[in-house]
């Protein structure tokens, strides 16, 4: 680490804006991610006759990108405006992107737990044997249905994929300066918590028996977090600037360590014990919280960077100077005074 | 359109953007070196664009009131104190004023990544936001690198400073430039200001002001220069600007790179968690 020199920022004013986004964005990069990898997982046990896995994935899908589209609008400024998003599609806007990823997998993520819900009423009997209407039975065992639910299926885990891997994207396109920093590693941490609480929801909802697939991507997706996370800090701690120390400050750093100690605890568990009921859905659990203390100090290391000058300057100067010269602390803020 | 150059470098914005016959690209040239303090410009683009008042209160930082550009503050006025510069002025200490300006930038990020189109490319090569598409997403703010745009509270639409849209498209020059009594702030197509601030920096040079220097006037930056540029009398931090701003979606490329790669992780991942025993 080089050491700092100092610079005079203006009365330590920050340079950039902070997002006025409030709580529900790191909320929805939490749903999303949740429901990208649980349709993931509802897919993965249709296609391997794990019908439970397959229901309750899909379900599980389906709820949290109705809670994703709720926080979304709930932020907006102009909630009302909402459908202005579909005015363009526009790959230079990461949001745009994500809007457009959400119009398909909102539907066919539905659509999942439509079909799913048809296959149940034509194969098994209805409670207090009532009768079953016969379109219902004709509908649910038609070939039709069959292929287009396949289909739907294809379309929803593919664009999961995408709904939990975009918001990445959406962050690290800024002027937020741990944001901007982690534009290589971020994708990788966003993945791998959305496979740790998938595979965790999906560890806690279902019974031991039918979920090892779901505690397998649990493990793999809290490693590549862990990973991924560590590697970006790394690599911004070998920087001119250590933008990363965020994530050691404050209420970011509150949230990383939780987050740390959460996914840590709740890997080993299911990985060790999760053939056992109640490890399993203690693991599950901890990973599911794990993941949602992540998105949150990604976010609040985000406003924390964008706060303080030194951030922005820092590694401005550093670049500017071709890394040769010490990059700029901010000295109180205040201009010197004679 | 998308051409190679959409997110980086030299460029003329708007045949860019699609506009045909487009008029020349026109700016502000903001001489900070003559800039009194007057806070001529920021009275004058209130009344014009009709903005609302940004609280009224003391800040204790010089006579800068306004603090900073935001929804409600299109133009702001820095102030700073120094102590001795070496160019040697009375007393051993000086007074930096300068009128900071929204940079309407060749590769803008606010208009890159709005989600609705409400931020657009005028036909002068300026960025404006339309206030009836707007839905307030937010995603702007922090996307401009200058920390220029934001969300106005209680309306929940963001604003700022339109190069006076309305006035460009009367043939007037923007309120500010047309209120400043120093000409600290000029307005015209870019080339020619470009051109004058060369001159300018040179004259002051010779006059034995070294620290003079421009600020955003050159193509090869990070935002393939700005729509609005200065004249800098110390480094830009002093005054609250970036050093060195770089678009974010110059790397836009490959930062959805890394997510595909992320991406079939994830797919692979899962693929690979399927095989094996399902209990």
């Amino acid at each position: 680490m080089v050491e700092r020199a100092e610079f005079t920022s203006y009365y330590g004013r920050p340079i950039v804006k902070k997002p006025v986004w409030k709580w529900p964005v790191p909320a929805y990069f939490f749903t999303g991610g949740l429901a990208g990898g649980s349709s993931l997982l509802g897919f993965g046990g249709a296609v391997t006759g794990n019908w439970r896995l397959a229901r309750h994935g899909r379900r599980a899908g389906f709820v949290a990108i109705l809670a994703s589209t709720a926080f979304l609008i709930e932020d907006l400024g102009r909630p009302e405006r909402f459908l202005n998003m579909m005015r363009v599609f526009k790959p230079s806007s990461p949001m745009s992107m994500g809007s457009w990823t959400l119009m398909l997998y909102g539907p066919t993520a539905g659509l999942a737990v439509v079909t799913d819900i048809l296959h149940g009423a034509a194969h098994f009997p209805a409670r207090g044997g009532a009768k079953r209407r016969p379109w219902v039975h004709a509908l649910a065992r038609s070939r039709l249905l069959d292929r287009v639910s396949f289909l739907g299926e294809i379309a929803a885990g593919l664009s999961g994929i995408g709904v939990a891997s975009y918001t990445a994207v959406l962050v690290t396109d800024t002027s937020v300066p741990v944001w901007y920093a982690a534009r290589r590693e971020l994708p990788f941490v966003f993945v791998g918590s959305s496979m740790a609480a998938s595979g965790g929801l999906a560890a806690v909802v279902n019974p031991a028996a039918d979920c090892a697939p779901a505690r397998r991507m649990a493990v793999l997706g809290s490693a590549l977090e862990l990973v991924a996370s560590d590697v970006s800090r790394r690599r911004m701690r070998a920087g001119p600037v250590d933008v990363g120390e965020v994530y050691e400050q404050g209420r970011a750093g509150r949230l990383e360590r939780l987050s740390q100690a959460l996914t840590v605890a709740g890997a080993v568990l299911t990985g060790v014990a999760g053939r056992r009921r109640g490890a399993a859905a203690v693991g599950g659990a901890l990973l599911v919280g794990g993941s949602l203390a992540k998105r949150f100090a990604v976010y609040e290391a985000g406003m924390q960077s964008a706060e303080d000058p030194t951030y922005t300057v820092g590694p401005q100067q550093a670049r500017a100077a071709g890394l040769s010269e010490p990059p700029g602390r901010a000295r109180g803020g205040r201009p010197a005074r004679r | 359109m998308v051409s190679r150059t959409s997110f980086s470098g030299p460029l003329d914005p708007a045949p860019d953007a699609g506009w045909v016959d487009a008029p020349p690209h026109v700016g502000f040239f903001t001489d900070t070196s003559i800039c009194i303090g007057c806070k001529a410009c920021e009275v004058a683009c209130k009344e014009w664009n009709g903005v609302p008042d940004d609280r009224f209160g003391l800040l204790g930082m010089s006579y800068d009131n306004t603090g900073s550009l935001n929804a409600n503050a299109w133009r702001h006025v820095a102030f700073i104190e120094q102590p001795a510069a070496p160019e040697g002025s009375d007393g051993g200490f000086r007074w930096l004023m300068s009128s900071d300006v929204c940079k309407h930038c060749t590769h803008a990020g606010c208009l890159d990544v709005c989600p609705t189109g409400a931020l657009f490319r005028t036909e002068f090569g300026t960025v404006v936001v339309q206030a009836d598409v707007c839905n307030g997403c937010g995603y702007c703010i922090p996307a401009c690198p200058y920390g220029v745009i934001d969300q106005r509270k209680g309306d929940g639409r963001v604003w700022k400073c339109t190069l006076c849209y309305d006035r460009l498209r009367g043939g007037l020059e923007p309120a500010c430039a047309k209120a400043c009594p120093t000409d600290s702030i000029q307005f015209g197509p870019l080339e020619q200001l470009r051109a004058r601030a060369a001159d300018r920096v040179e004259a002051l040079h010779a006059s034995g002001v070294a620290g003079a220097r421009l600020y955003g006037a050159d193509e090869h930056d990070g935002v393939g220069g700005d729509g609005a540029f200065f004249l800098l009398l110390d480094d830009p931090q002093i005054y609250g600007l970036p050093p060195d701003p770089v678009v974010p979606t110059k790397h836009l490329g490959k930062m959805w790179r890394a997510a595909a790669v992320a991406a079939a992780t994830m797919l692979v991942g899962t693929l690979a968690s399927f095989l094996g025993k399902r209990r």
